[in-house]
């Protein structure tokens, strides 16, 4: 069995030709099967798509109900028969509702990593290992400079900062989706117990996070007029927002992103960040490695990030891996500019 | 070193010069002894030992990564030292269970290790580090380590643990050694002040404020006593005799660096044994057939990295006496100042030495008469040296010597007022055959801890000066904007440009609200601190003067 067999590329993104499905689609496709609510994999416009309920209900929050004509929820671990295929969605540990999807026929089986963690996240579900034959996933941190260390750690360092400063307001940039809830969790487990006050584009899918069951405290939007009054507070916001206007109204502020790719310096001054957090919601060098060997699949596919460095480290394993090289698919950069609008 | 490495990091990030002292003190405040000292030693750059070259890194990195990937990674980063850091295969950070070394074992295994066990070592502490420990590690013993904190800030930040002024530590470094255990319990109140037992100590020079002339109607001419400003650079030289009996002769700059390699022929004539023990504050000159030369010889002697007999022989310096700060183990400066002159006149008398002379003073009864001498130094007593004379100094004659720049004692009172030391703050590329270089410079002067922009000169310097401030420019910068470069600065670290010009006027387009006639770079000041450019407020005043016009009529000299 060959993995083109299960799945093939085409400009909508990869097919599953026997299913009759896109994963993932960055066009409108008649069905869809969606990994995870991040603006850059799930789109609206698609006819029937398959997804998680958490997934699903992220979706009608950004884009409005009538985002699909038809929509049909998947929990985690629940088999679906699509056309002689078996069809199941399990736990990517990457934002709440996020799920790797996994196609399995007689002849073999496929996982679809979409994007993925194994770090520390307590406002999702951990991520699972799916034994496989064929494994697709993603690369965004595929070199080997990009290993994460504990998201803790740098919760603890923004406190520390907030100790220090108290006489400003921390701003920390965060994507609206997963990372900014998984940021004001560990928070809260650090003892951080002041109200946690949030951007107005931050308010949806927040508030969606506390329904679901994530205890995040007390969460305050933040009006323009009391910016001023924010001194020794933390604030959370899209990222796009820290060097905007906006931000100056707060008291001496300390800009803060909470990101993978404040792990290298060059990026972190790029972006003017004075505190960059190197907290991440996708796999490190370390984990991607790791991952591949744990499914135990023989050929690999790597869909989006820096496709040529792990192709390589497969390749030097006798793994036959790919890269494909797939547009449409940013890093966590364009899902921030996508969450901007969001408000 | 993982504690020193945050900090490292955090200041680096951080761009408010009072946030990186807060971020400093917190430090010192935290980190007990020997770490905290040696975390001074290394942002003084007190620490020494044999830099590894980054062959040895390479070697390391190569033996434990693939070389592809290795490849893949430092295009990615850019920076060997970081890719080294973030790529080197420890075990992770929350399975370790060794302790990482600390700092202090880091100085003293560095000391002790030779080219052959450093490799191991080495090793072993990237092993034990994390990532931001393992990036400061490998700086600084590549010697790559740019700290963004000046020796004066560290210095500044360690007398804020206690109630004491950055002054007040500066007097007794140099004779102190890391990890300065004596001072720090000094600054805590635990002990007393470590004698300066450096033999001869660097003592904080005072200096002169910009005199507005206005201000002149307030001052009583019969307080004062003048001197000619002179174009050289502030030296202070300094004899001791060390415990063991062997005699110490320094010669500092006016921020307290021993430049004293670079002046071996005022070395020498330190050694001449009616020195004694003293502190001279005076001026570096060049003197030839007893003629004081202009600044731009002077700097054919500055530019030199390595000095020759034949380039001493060619430009030798000469020392002019201000003030005597210290003789024979007693400190003068709390004498008023013409007691000090007193002093200093007998001192220079003794020595009787053809490099040492005294700076003469200038006669005058009223401030037209101090201005008249000011106008026209060759006709009121500075005959053929005129051309080395910036304008005159004016002294209280009560003054005690205050270290920085107290209010209301000393004065400069500049020949040319369209005269000011700024701050390179961005440059652009140039037109034409200059299109390869930066060339066109914007500077600033200070609005409290802030630099404003006041300006922007494209001439003024010559081929030579504009390939060293094009290097300088590619070296210090901190962002990019388009074709535009923003320096490095802040009031620790910058290049001060003196800018001449023909005139000021009021602008509401410029945020400084003042714009200058025909901008130029009359010099660039490498030695002068960025600290001590000039303020707005010396360029409102200039606004201000309603004496203005008049004092415009001689156009300043080209330098060069
Ligand atoms: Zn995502
Ligand atoms: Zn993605």
């Amino acid at each position: 069995m060959a993995l083109s067999d299960l799945l093939t590329l085409t400009p909508a993104g990869l097919y599953c030709p026997q299913a009759d499905v896109y994963i993932d689609p960055v066009r409108s496709v008649p069905r869809a099967l969606i990994t995870h609510g991040h603006s850059d994999h799930a789109r609206a416009g698609h006819g029937a798509v398959l997804a998680t309920p958490e997934t699903l209900a992220i979706m009608a929050l950004r884009y409005g109900e009538a985002f699909c004509d038809a929509r049909q929820p998947v929990a985690y671990g629940e088999v679906v028969g699509l056309s002689g295929l078996e069809v199941s969605f399990h736990p990517a540990g990457h934002v709440l509702g996020s799920a790797q999807i996994r196609l399995r026929g007689p002849y073999g089986c496929v996982v679809i990593s979409g994007d993925y963690k194994r770090a520390y996240d307590p406002t999702c579900a951990p991520f699972e290992v799916l034994r496989c034959d064929a494994f697709v996933t993603e690369a965004t941190f595929g070199l080997p400079v990009f290993r994460h260390p504990d998201a803790r750690g740098e919760v603890a360092r923004l406190i520390a900062s907030c100790r220090l400063f108290p006489e400003r307001a921390h701003l920390v940039g965060a994507y609206a989706l997963g990372k900014a809830q998984r940021v004001m969790k560990l928070l809260r487990e650090a003892g951080w117990d002041r109200p946690i006050w949030i951007h107005g584009a931050l308010e949806k899918i927040t508030h969606f996070y506390q329904q679901q069951g994530t205890d995040l405290g007390a969460i305050e939007k933040v009006t323009a007029a009391e910016r001023a009054e924010r001194a020794g507070d933390i604030i959370i916001c899209p990222p796009g927002q820290l060097n905007d206007l906006w931000s100056r109204k707060f008291p001496d502020p300390v800009t803060a992103f909470a990101s993978g790719w404040m792990r290298v310096r060059a990026r972190a001054r790029q972006r003017g960040v004075e505190l960059p957090l190197v907290i991440s919601d996708h796999v490190d060098w370390d984990d991607l490695c790791a991952t591949i060997v744990e499914t135990g699949a023989s050929e690999i596919w790597v869909t989006h990030g820096a496709e040529d460095a792990i192709v390589h480290w497969c390749r030097a394993r006798g793994l036959d891996a790919q890269p494909l090289h797939m547009i449409g698919y940013g890093d966590d950069e364009s899902e921030a500019a996508a969450e901007v609008t969001d408000a | 070193m993982n504690a020193f490495a945050q900090l490292l990091d955090a200041l680096a990030y951080e761009p408010s010069r009072n946030n990186k002292l807060r971020l400093l003190k917190d430090y010192f405040s935290r980190m007990p002894d020997p770490e905290r000292g040696y975390g001074l030693a290394a942002m003084t750059g007190a620490l020494s030992f044999t830099h590894a070259k980054p062959a040895v890194i390479r070697a390391l990195i190569a033996e434990r990564t693939d070389p592809v990937l290795f490849e893949m990674s430092y295009d990615y980063v850019g920076d060997l030292s970081e890719t080294v850091a973030l790529m080197w295969p420890a075990p992770r950070q929350e399975r370790r269970n060794v302790a990482a070394p600390t700092l202090s074992e880091v100085v003293h295994g560095l000391h002790e290790a030779d080219k052959h066990s450093l490799p191991a070592l080495l090793a072993s502490w990237l092993d034990d580090l994390d990532e931001t420990g393992r990036w400061a590690l490998l700086k600084l013993i590549t010697g790559g380590l740019r700290i963004g904190v000046s020796a004066r800030l560290a210095k500044t930040a360690v007398a804020g643990l206690g109630a004491l002024a950055p002054n007040e530590i500066e007097e007794v470094w140099h004779g102190l050694i890391p990890p300065y255990l004596d001072l720090f319990a000094w600054v805590e109140g635990r002990e007393a002040k470590p004698m300066a037992r450096h033999p001869a100590p660097f003592r904080t020079p005072m200096l002169a404020h910009a005199l507005v002339e206005t201000e002149c109607a307030r001052l009583d001419p019969a307080e004062f006593v003048a001197e000619w400003k002179w174009d050289g650079i502030r030296v202070q030289a300094v004899t001791g005799t060390s415990a063991e009996g062997a005699r110490v002769l320094r010669l500092y700059s006016r921020t307290g660096e021993d430049i004293s390699a670079s002046f071996p022929d005022l070395v020498a004539m330190l050694a001449d044994e009616h020195f004694g023990d003293v502190a001279v504050d005076g001026e570096l000159l060049i003197l030839r057939e007893g003629r004081v030369e202009p600044f731009s010889v002077l700097q054919q002697r500055l530019n030199r990295k390595t000095v020759s007999a034949k380039h001493v022989a060619q430009f030798p310096a000469h020392m002019r006496a201000y003030d005597l700060l210290s003789e024979n183990g007693e400190d003068l400066r709390a004498l008023p100042f013409v007691q000090r002159r007193e002093r200093l006149e007998a001192f220079v008398a003794r020595v009787a030495h053809p490099k040492l002379d005294l700076s003469q003073r200038v006669s005058f009864t009223t401030w037209e008469d101090l201005a008249a001498a000011r106008r026209d130094p060759a006709c009121a007593g500075a005959g053929v040296d005129a051309e080395a004379i910036e304008g005159v100094m004016m002294k209280r004659a009560d003054s005690i010597y205050v270290p920085g720049r107290p209010k209301g004692l000393w004065y400069k009172w500049k020949r040319d007022p369209f005269n000011i030391d700024a701050v390179l703050m961005y440059a652009q590329r140039g037109h034409g055959k200059r299109s390869s270089f930066y060339s066109d410079y914007t500077f600033g002067v200070w609005r409290g801890e802030e630099l404003v922009p006041v300006g922007k000169a494209y001439f003024g310097f010559t081929d030579e000066e504009l390939k060293k401030l094009d290097k300088y420019v590619r070296n210090h910068t901190r962002n990019r904007f388009g074709p535009v470069r923003e320096l490095d600065f802040s009031r620790e670290q910058g290049l001060v440009l003196e800018v001449a010009f023909e005139g000021l006027n009021r602008s509401t387009r410029h945020k400084s609200g003042v714009a200058m006639r025909f901008p130029r770079v009359a010099r660039i000041r490498w030695d002068k601190p960025a600290r001590d450019a000039d303020q707005l407020a010396t360029l409102e005043a200039l606004l201000d003067a309603p004496s203005r016009t008049a004092t415009k009529a001689q156009p300043l000299p080209e330098k060069m």
